[in-house]
């Protein structure tokens, strides 16, 4: 997308700061999100993606920092007030209300709204991307497979209408068949249904394939922040996120080097 | 015949020790706390509506007073979570849990205090009537308490599984977390459900003053609906019921074909069996989360 540069970013964090106790799990972390984009943030364990996202959400609050969103700071807001304003996150390892059916568990993703006629073409919206769910929409979201679990996942944040998805590691313990299946849905409803989207992954071959933009987090920080197609040549992402060994000119493999930006 | 009322009257104390047990697990599902203070929500609900019914004190007519008590009951339940339950969130659940049991001996001692520590009699229009079904001589209040039990099931059973709020109750429940995600407001639906389980704990409380006389210590009673949560499957609500039903039906089963004091052992003795044969009680509700 090579407009997306020029509008204005629909949520932007700024200097963003926040603990689990005594821990400071993100470290003044500032980024943005252009509407209609997908942005993708990478990382190890312990990087602080998912706190990042929390903090998004409003599940944990921030220490510093702001998130604007819409020209409104959010951070701190109560998490109900956030799915209103067009936020909704989906989170790592699916999450699914396991005792009520398909069907209810999507009622929930609409907890916000009210307006039931569109409530109703969205939820056929939800079965036509994912035909599995309207197959078994009374059976127990327990039940489901992993894969499934997530595509409901995924269809639950959507039937909040929202114009940003957060979405947590939606590869997490699937093969890669379903995740190639999963990310193909995501950039589909990026496209056809313009939600913005916020990943976040460690795996970061498909993540970067179908994103616009990337950020690199490190213990808490941003290290690197690109146009997703120059992060995928990036040497240092190649190395550490996707993979490739390169052996330099000194014949040393570059592995064997510190990362830059510690 | 003989086998028949002794049916009734267990089913008419069972339904008592339901619904308290439903308050128990209402509370525990939704906050994973033990309220051991419902037994006492109940006994203070029947209070409330003897002190709004009988001459002596505001002699209001019962069928006005039953519904204002439920209200006063849940308004209650709710603003107990808003001030109090609600800054004790992250301490251990062993501090909730003793906070409970000493909110009870506070109820009981205010109840005391109020209304006397002597047993009373609420004056209720359906108390010391009987009812004749082809011969068979039943109690009214044994019947009522029979039918107002499954008619509040069957409202419960339709909240929970059709109205949007009743479902979102269902999905704090399970799924605490996702529900905040959602946009659910869960500390809402907590007082809510505590709300509930006091207007519940209201209605036992009636209908228990009803089949003879309350005092203070009643709130004991909420040990044996404890353990028919237990019997029943504690975090299942139909389980609630039906262990309150067997506890109820066990009891005077036992005085009759054994002795009299067995009829206070029996229901303990079962919990044991039950705890040592199926753990998770009968109607175990268990998932097991995949990842």
């Amino acid at each position: 997308m090579s407009s997306a540069g020029d509008t204005a970013p629909v949520l932007s964090v700024k200097n963003l700061e926040s603990y689990y106790g005594p821990i400071m799990a993100i470290r003044g972390v500032s980024l943005e999100v252009r509407k209609g984009q997908i942005v993708s943030v990478l990382g190890a364990n312990g990087a602080g993606k998912t706190t990042l996202l929390k903090t998004i959400s409003g599940v944990m609050d921030p220490e510093k920092g702001q998130v604007m969103h819409n020209g409104k700071n959010i951070a701190g807001n109560e998490p109900d007030r956030i799915v209103r304003s067009g936020i909704v996150h989906v989170p790592e390892g699916r999450e699914v209300f396991p005792l009520l059916s398909v069907e209810e568990n999507l009622k929930m993703g609409a907890y916000v709204r009210n307006d039931s006629d569109k409530i109703k073409q969205d939820e056929a919206m939800v079965y036509s991307y994912f035909p599995i769910l309207a197959e078994r929409r009374k059976q127990q979201a327990g039940t489901l497979s992993g894969g499934q679990q997530q595509m409901l996942a995924i269809g639950r944040g959507l039937m909040s209408s929202p114009q940003i998805m957060l979405l947590d590691e939606p590869s997490l313990g699937l093969s890669p068949l379903l995740v190639r299946e999963i990310f193909t849905i995501i950039k589909r409803l990026n496209r056809e249904q313009s939600v913005t989207m916020m990943l976040v992954e460690q795996n970061a071959k498909v993540a970067l394939d179908v994103a616009d933009y990337g950020y690199v987090m490190e213990l808490g920080r941003i290290v690197m922040a690109d146009d997703a197609r120059r992060l995928e040549q990036s040497k240092d992402v190649q190395e550490f996120y996707l993979g490739v060994q390169e052996e330099s000119q000194r014949g040393q493999k570059r592995w064997k080097q510190k990362k830059t930006w510690r | 015949m003989d086998v028949l009322q002794l049916i009734v009257s267990g089913l008419a104390n069972g339904c008592v020790y339901g619904l308290i047990a439903l308050g128990f697990v209402l509370i525990y599902k939704a906050t994973e706390a033990v309220n051991f203070a419902q037994g006492d929500f109940m006994m203070l609900g029947a209070f409330i509506t003897l002190g709004l019914t009988n001459a002596e004190y505001m002699g209001l007519p019962f069928w006005v007073s039953v519904p204002i008590a439920i209200l006063i009951m849940g308004v209650f339940g709710y603003l107990l979570d808003m001030l109090v339950l609600r800054r004790m969130f992250g301490q251990s659940q062993i501090a909730v849990v003793i906070l409970t049991i000493a909110l009870g001996f506070v109820l009981r001692f205010a109840a005391g205090a109020i209304w006397g520590h002597e047993p009373v009699s609420l004056q209720s229009p359906i108390a010391g009537k009987d009812v004749n079904l082809g011969g068979l001589v039943l109690g009214l209040d044994e019947v009522l308490v029979v039918i107002v039990t499954a008619v509040a099931t069957l409202l419960l059973y339709f909240y929970f599984n059709v109205t949007k709020l009743g479902v979102a109750m269902q999905a704090a429940s399970q799924n605490q977390l996702a529900a905040y995600y959602m946009g659910i407001p869960v500390k809402r639906v907590h007082s809510l459900i505590w709300a509930l389980a006091g207007a519940v704990a209201a209605i036992a409380g009636v209908l228990f003053a009803s089949k003879g006389s309350i005092d203070p210590s009643a709130g004991l009673l909420g040990i044996k609906a404890f353990a028919a949560a237990v019997i029943g499957g504690f975090g299942s609500l139909p389980g609630a019921l039906l262990g309150g039903l067997i506890v109820g039906l066990i009891e005077p089963f036992a005085s009759y074909y054994i002795a009299a004091g067995y009829s206070q052992i029996a229901p303990y003795l079962l919990l044991f069996l039950i705890l040592v044969f199926r753990p998770h009680g009968i109607l175990a509700q268990v998932h097991r989360k995949k990842v």
